[in-house]
């Protein structure tokens, strides 16, 4: 018997596979319409989206609607743009991220390998804090931070991310741990390590792959937020996507949608830039911590 | 001489499930005592309630006639190897080895000389530069040995540490560790299901089922005189052949179906009485084929030629019987052979007990 195959080498092009690819391309297609629409809107001049031909590529490129949106635009009564609220949106989100992410990594390792008593109770709080809704919380919270004296100060609105960014994290990496073997942990009692130093010398260089995942979702979701960074933040310290929310939102004058569009992409720009450099780890943590999509 | 390891009369519960009942257990100083069983019996909790890694629900641990039931696993001088190699992924070798004495803020020219020490015993100075994960299982068994070695250990603790091995790599690391205990003479505690391991590896085996010892003596003393049903049927390989029967005392005899074996010859006779239901143990080696006046006359059912031996399958009164014999020896199914027992090397049981008679 020799080992040459018989019969006709298999297609790799089948009828299945065109129709996936056609299932593929329809999917990208409705997917990246809005963003089309929304790149080719801001380099419109105003009198060319008046003419309301809103999938035509401009006659004239014009790209005056972007350094408006930047640092022209009116935000109210102001008129410096996004600019402020880029930077107060950095922040935010830097000193959130990385208090959320620490605090809770030291707490699914104590979930994970300090059993003490009363753990599986707390990571019933835990899962149960990750699945509130925000909103029931914003009154109590806000009062909270007023008797403590900083609400609408920029440590406010990075406790408030602090908190809620906790349950979601903690469950997180207390399920990445609990998947590391536990012998580990034993070897690393056993060679003199406490609680602190085994975190820090055993437990952190294995984290690296969660650690990313978390901080993704942290970047993202306090970038991205409206609602805490409009209740909580005050008036100096207001993100980009409150101060977008003001540039689109205006009660006089023309609405400027070349600006707008402009605007909107300038805001997410972070979180797709997020997205594109890290894409191959959080699918990879994802699929690791299997908690949220 | 004086024991190393004292095991008062500890429990272990999980939540409800009482694991560990009432254990006691004496280990001598240089002793290499052995914890062997079938999986879920409790050895694996007793080695980790030793280490501290598990706390007890009762009892007592002393390690060198200090009490360290409460002490963190740290303080108790000892030296662990899992299964599972347990070596930290983002250390080197070198690191791996000496993460303990660094967590003791040891100086680094002692660490160095440890290593290098340790290293040379265990033939790993090649790999010290290496990350775990460029390493073979057989290398990474090695280097944590290697790391129970470097902390001066009063007490060396394995939890199977040669199961994850191929049958070769097994046999050169279980020569390796018994060469290291003569070499070092620590006390080495050394969790095992393989007897195998068990017998060749202990000064002392302690047999383990559901939370208790069923048998601690030497290897020997276990393989020839077990001390229940149990034991006799766990350790050697193949098992140990059992009939059930009875005794007439008349005649000194077992009955067994329609045959009758003379047992005049085992060593606790008086302690049978008359019409007493048992259980009669003999080694497959135990059994001959040569023809006399106690022999039975049986056919061959089955042959397993293992090389060495060749184990020849036959039954007596619709009990298999399994014979040891030598691997020279020819035999085809459906021979008549005359079979007969080693009454002194059996083992006779006590069919309520189970108890050893």
């Amino acid at each position: 018997m020799s080992a040459i195959p018989s019969g006709p080498r298999p297609k790799h092009l089948t009828i299945g596979r065109i129709g996936m690819y056609c299932f593929i391309l329809v999917c990208a297609i409705f997917f990246l319409m809005p963003l089309y629409v929304m790149v080719i809107t801001s380099l419109k001049d105003m009198d060319e989206i008046r003419a309301a031909n809103i999938l035509n590529l401009p006659k004239e490129l014009s790209f005056y609607s972007w350094p408006k949106a930047w640092s022209q635009a009116c935000t109210g009564f102001v008129c410096e743009g996004l600019k402020p609220g880029f930077f107060n949106s950095i922040k935010i989100t830097i000193p959130s991220v990385i208090v959320s992410v620490g605090l809770s990594a030291i707490n699914g390792y104590a979930l994970a390998f300090w059993r003490f008593k009363g753990a599986y109770f707390f990571f019933g709080l835990c899962m149960f804090g990750a699945f509130i809704p925000y909103q029931v919380m914003v009154y109590p919270l806000l009062k909270i931070e007023d008797a403590l004296g900083i609400y609408s100060t920029l440590p406010g609105i990075i406790l408030v991310h602090t908190i809620f960014g906790m349950p979601i994290l903690t469950l997180i990496f207390r399920n990445f741990y609990v998947s590391l073997p536990i012998d580990l942990f034993k070897a690393a009692r056993i060679d003199g390590g406490n609680f602190i130093k085994i975190f820090l010398y055993v437990i952190i260089p294995m984290s690296a792959p969660i650690t990313i995942v978390a901080v993704i979702l942290q970047v993202t979701g306090i970038w991205n937020d409206f609602l805490l960074g409009l209740v909580f933040a005050g008036r100096d310290n207001q993100p980009m996507t409150v101060q977008l929310n003001n540039i689109v939102q205006v009660d006089y004058g023309v609405a400027e949608y070349n600006v707008d569009m402009s605007a909107t992409i300038l805001t997410s720009l972070v979180p797709l830039f997020v997205y594109f450099i890290s894409g191959r780890w959080f699918v990879r943590g994802i699929a690791a911590g299997a908690i949220k999509g | 001489m004086k024991n190393n390891v004292e095991v008062k009369n500890i429990s272990f519960s999980y939540g409800k499930t009482e694991i560990l009942k009432d254990l006691s257990l004496d280990i001598r100083d240089g002793e290499f005592m052995v914890l062997l069983g079938p999986s879920g019996c409790g050895k694996t909790t007793l080695l980790n309630c030793i280490a501290g890694l598990l706390d007890l629900t009762d009892g007592q641990i002393w390690i060198e006639d200090d009490n360290v039931t409460w002490k963190e696993p740290k303080d108790r001088h000892i030296g662990m190897v899992f299964q599972s190699y347990a070596l930290y992924p983002s250390m080197t070798v070198e690191k791996n080895l000496s993460f303990g004495l660094r967590m003791m803020n040891t100086p680094k020219n002692i660490i160095n000389e440890k290593i290098d020490k340790a290293a040379s015993l265990l033939q790993i100075n090649e790999l010290l530069k290496r990350k775990p994960s460029q390493l073979s299982g057989g290398q990474r068994q090695r280097v944590a040995i290697g790391r129970a070695l470097v902390r001066d250990a009063k007490v060396f603790l394995f939890d199977e540490p040669l199961s994850n091995l191929d049958a070769k790599l097994r046999a050169e690391l279980r020569y390796e560790i018994k060469k290291l205990h003569r070499d070092l003479s620590n006390t080495m505690i050394y969790v095992t299901h393989d007897q195998i391991e068990a017998m060749t590896l202990a000064d002392r085996i302690s047999v383990m089922k559901d939370g208790l010892i069923q048998q601690l003596d030497t290897p020997k003393q276990i393989y020839n005189k077990p001390a229940n049903l149990f034991v006799a049927g766990f350790i050697g390989s193949p098992s140990m052949n059992f009939l059930k029967a009875i005794y007439d005392k008349s005649n000194k005899k077992i009955i067994v179906g329609k045959k009758q074996i003379d047992i005049s010859r085992y060593e606790n006779i008086n302690n049978l009485i008359n019409d007493q239901e048992v259980v009669f143990g003999i080694r497959p080696e135990n059994i001959n084929i040569e023809k006399n006046e106690n022999s039975m006359q049986c056919k061959v059912e089955l042959v397993e030629p293992m090389g060495a031996d060749t184990l020849v399958w036959t039954s007596v009164e619709g009990n298999p019987i399994s014979i040891r014999l030598e691997g020279s020896s020819n035999f085809n199914l459906n021979d008549e052979i005359s079979i007969s027992f080693d009454i002194n090397k059996s083992s006779i049981f006590d069919s309520k007990s189970e108890e050893r008679i």
